[in-house]
């Protein structure tokens, strides 16, 4: 009697159960994973598509750029310039994942393995996603935006709604909070809320704009005035979307709360943008530990394992940068191999790793370690934190400064002494969303006066903004205020005036 | 009819305005930026490499990246997929009658692959793959090992006095070559089991033809306006039809007091003079089925135009031949009455008209699969050529 979970290419429920607890037994008991019941679904390639145009969710409300994204993945698909996802997972409790039904049963539980343990796992402890996402909480909202949505298309007209969508998708990045929470209410402002859920104050910026300049409550314009207009309004502020939603004084309330729908989707997404690097190498060293295990036990054939194993290298290839497959860094390589290096400098630590990581180097318990890491980083900061000169040899990492007023660039670092501290920052900074998108922020609207909307980018090392987007975005954010919008670019450092933009031009 | 039912292969592009999803987003240009890149082979602190063409660097491709490399994307239609939205919803009618005329001939589909097979049908990529993984597996000698083997004996052979350890490694080498030939024989480059052939089953394939009659006026008081509106119908009718059967034909008849069978560029563009008389062409229709197209191996289709007029009391042979000989062998007949655009009078009233519309409402209210309508201008073809076949049409009209 052999103790093999399969043998064979064909998978059937039954076999997967088997394979499922033999992988919950290795990820539970030996890797000592934290993670939320699982939900695993088998789905075609269509649903697969169908999945792929919906960001990964299970649901989404309607809208044609999803469609658009339908029609160019499928025509790839189709004409087989694009593969199709081995799985799909979702941040949420059950965590659900979904395989392609024409995996094989070798297939079927490395991907197993990868999402619906490795993925989950990340997804339940991560602090990003503990933070800021609210896993249980996910399919009910989808559920609320979709009626939601679709109601407001029967009320409202779907163009009516299609406007709303289409300006807020366009502020979608800008469209979440970055450091901060949102502002708590205060006290006066939960009223405001009762009153508006009674139906009474949808249209409060309206209101102030008659009562307090129409009806001639006078008052001078101080100082102030302007201090505390702008603390009312949480002035800067760098989520445009949630400016809009409170402030904007021409929106109705459905309108407000498609806003706020978008924003709530764009920040449940942030975390994972900002973890590609750890959640799949979070993921593939959870199934490469475990199918190395399987083996190990003899739970899988030899067959099997090369199966599994032909995958995984396919999945961490990191092209070089002159290698015609090259587009970036590859996150599976780099996360992955970060990881195993964890592992490798707390069971075979050289002096460098002594010098260069005292508290984790010769760490009895690796596993621990590793738990750590996943729970309390981003990208940017595991990578800041963890690359070791071990691995930028091993990638032999080089630096280009690329300065436009010059005709070359120039290679500023290499992977060498002096290099590994630069190379490790610039990398972690090439992870950083802060720093990768623009920095925008509502400096000021004043109701009372002009009533422009002011919007400020910060422009860092003179990189600018894409003036035909910007235009096509800036059209869009009228809409939603409703008066004139500018936006000016600051340098900096310098504080200098790089450009201004208005719609009212 | 030329055009799109030709070009088989032609494209219909929408063009992409208006799906665009603009982002704030970084310029791809100016500006000091760092790139770290994996793969470093010979460049050391301080080269200087010059500028990618295209701006900088990985610039350029974070801003596809951020989905607007989709500025150029279209949807385009084949001519096809152009037609199914265009006749999407509509039917054709009749569909009874249609199955009864359809004929069933024995075609073959390819159906994976067997064993057993005759040479002709071989898969040879497939057995070939199957020869290369048997071979591997029964470890068959390449012909390299054998090669190589084989000249180094030769080599030691030609020594006319060879030493000991020369005569030790001959022996050895012509016992390798012994195993060698011994497993090449054994394990064979193709062996039966290899073999893969592809095969095909017979299936019953539907074969339907349609015979489209289109009818003409062209007598004189049919200028380029009425001819123009005439040919549009004609050809959605064709195109229509051509989806639906397999085999399509048209036949053209034009009719002044006379009627004739003509080429289609004769029928859009000859100009004829003479008088007019519609059963002129009815007759000639009658006896181009009867020589040409059975009607129990054809579905018949008959389109006819013409402004309405018609000489004396022609009509009512009209009305007789219709009703008799033509229309009880047809899937369908369409008449379409081009009016001058300032009749409002006959657009809105569908029971007033000359001589021909009155009797033609006669023939309507004997046969089901006779339909008449009006049109004025281009825009109207579209419509009434949708409510001719719409789907699931109300059966009042029987």
């Amino acid at each position: 009697m052999s103790d093999l979970l399969f043998d064979g290419p064909e998978w059937t429920f039954e076999l997967l159960g088997k394979a499922h607890d033999a992988i919950e037994d290795i990820a539970l008991n030996d890797l000592g994973l934290d993670v939320y019941p699982n939900q695993i679904e088998i789905i075609s390639s269509e649903q697969m598509l169908d999945a792929y145009s919906c960001v990964g969710l299970p649901l989404m409300y309607q809208h044609w750029s999803y469609g658009k994204r339908f029609a160019r993945d499928e025509a790839l698909y189709r004409t087989g310039r694009q593969g199709l996802a081995y799985e799909i997972v979702i941040n949420s409790n059950p965590c659900i994942s979904y395989n392609m039904e024409e995996n094989t049963m070798a297939m079927q539980t490395l991907v197993m393995a990868h999402a619906a343990f490795g993925h989950n796992h990340f997804f339940k402890n991560n602090y990003l996603f503990q933070q800021w996402t609210d896993a249980a909480g996910i399919h009910d909202y989808l559920a609320f935006a979709k009626n939601f949505i679709s109601n407001c298309e029967e009320k409202y007209g779907i163009d009516a709604v299609e406007q709303v969508l289409d300006a807020a998708h366009t502020l979608q990045t800008q469209g979440v909070f970055r450091y901060g929470r949102p502002p708590r209410p205060t006290a006066e402002e939960m009223q405001a809320m009762q009153r508006q859920r009674d139906g009474f104050v949808s249209q409060k910026s309206v209101l102030d704009l008659w009562t307090e300049n129409t009806l001639g409550r006078e008052e001078d314009p101080s100082a102030d005035d302007e201090v505390k207009r702008r603390g009312d309004m949480h002035l800067p502020q760098e989520n445009i979307l949630y400016f809009l939603e409170k402030h904007s004084p021409v929106l109705q309330s459905w309108e407000r709360e498609i806003l706020r729908i978008v924003r709530y989707l764009a920040q449940y997404l942030y975390p994972q943008k900002q973890t590609k690097v750890m959640n799949e190498g979070c993921a593939t060293f959870t199934h490469y530990y475990i199918i190395n295990q399987l083996l190990e036990k003899g739970l899988i054939t030899q067959g099997a394992y090369l199966e599994m194993m032909q995958s995984h290298t396919n999945v961490v290839l990191q092209p070089e940068y002159d290698d015609p497959r090259y587009s970036g860094m590859n996150p599976y390589a780099l996360g992955f191999a970060m990881m195993q290096d964890i592992q490798r400098i707390c069971e075979n630590p050289t002096d460098e790793d002594r010098e260069w990581f005292p508290d984790i180097a010769g760490d009895p318990d690796w596993k621990s370690v590793m738990k750590t890491a996943w729970a309390d980083y981003r990208d940017e900061s595991f990578i800041l934190q963890f690359l070791s000169p071990h691995l930028i040899r091993k990638f032999k990492f080089f630096m280009l400064a690329d300065e436009a007023k010059h005709p070359h660039l120039v290679v500023s670092n290499i992977h060498n002494r002096q290099g590994y501290r630069d190379i490790r920052s610039a990398l972690a900074q090439s992870y950083d969303l802060a720093y990768l998108e623009p920095d925008l922020q509502v400096q000021d609207a004043d109701l009372k006066g002009d009533r422009e909307l002011k919007l400020v980018h910060t422009v860092r090392n003179g990189i600018v903004l894409d003036p035909k987007n910007r235009d096509e975005v800036l059209k869009h954010v009228r809409r939603l205020w409703g008066y004139e919008v500018s936006l000016t670019a600051r340098d900096q450092k310098s504080g200098a005036r790089v450009s201004h933009t208005s719609t009212a031009a | 009819m030329t055009g799109p039912t030709d070009a088989a292969g032609e494209q219909v592009t929408i063009p992409a305005k208006g799906i665009k999803e603009p982002v704030f987003g970084h310029s791809p240009k100016g500006g000091f930026r760092k790139h770290v890149l994996p793969g470093n082979k010979e460049f050391v602190v301080g080269d200087t490499i010059p500028r990618p063409k295209g701006g900088a660097g990985e610039g350029g491709k974070k801003a596809s990246e951020d989905g607007e490399g989709e500025d150029g994307f279209s949807f385009t239609l084949t001519q096809d997929e152009y037609l199914e939205i265009l006749f999407e919803g509509l039917e054709l009618p009749d569909l009874v009658k249609k199955a009864s005329v359809e004929t069933e001939t024995i075609g073959t589909r390819r159906a994976g692959l067997t064993t057993a097979g005759t040479p002709n049908n071989l898969n040879l990529v497939r057995t070939m793959r199957n020869s290369l993984g048997r071979r591997i597996a029964l470890q068959r000698p390449s012909k390299a090992t054998y090669d190589a083997v084989l000249s180094e004996l030769l080599e030691l052979e030609e020594i006319t006095s060879p030493d000991e350890e020369e005569q030790a490694r001959i022996v050895e080498l012509r016992d390798k070559m012994a195993i060698l030939d011994r497993r090449r024989k054994l394990v064979g480059y193709i062996d039966p089991i290899d073999l893969r052939f592809d095969t095909h089953v017979p299936e019953k394939i539907r074969n339907s033809k349609a015979v489209v009659f289109c009818l003409m006026d062209v007598s004189g008081s049919m200028q380029e306006r009425e001819k123009d509106l005439a040919k549009r119908f004609f050809m959605l009718l064709h195109l229509f039809l051509e989806r639906a059967y397999e085999h399509t034909e048209v036949v053209f008849v034009r009719h002044t007091h006379h009627a004739e069978e003509v080429d289609e560029e004769t029928f859009f563009y000859a100009r004829e003079t003479g008088g007019t008389i519609v059963s002129t062409a009815l007759t000639k229709m009658k006896e181009i089925i009867e020589e040409r197209y059975p009607a129990d191996e054809w579905n018949i289709y008959g389109a006819q135009a013409s402004d309405g007029e018609n000489f004396g009391n022609d009509s009512e042979k009209c009305r007789n031949i219709l009703i008799d000989d033509i229309i009880p062998q047809c899937q369908y007949y369409a008449y379409v009455e081009i009016v001058g655009e300032e009749d409002e009078k006959l657009l809105s009233d569908s029971t007033a008209g000359a001589d021909l519309w009155q009797n033609f409402l006669q023939v309507k209210e004997a046969h089901r699969q006779f339909e008449m309508r009006r049109v004025a201008e281009p825009g109207h073809i579209y419509p009434i050529f949708r409510e001719l076949f719409a789907a699931n049409k109300s059966e009042g009209a029987a």
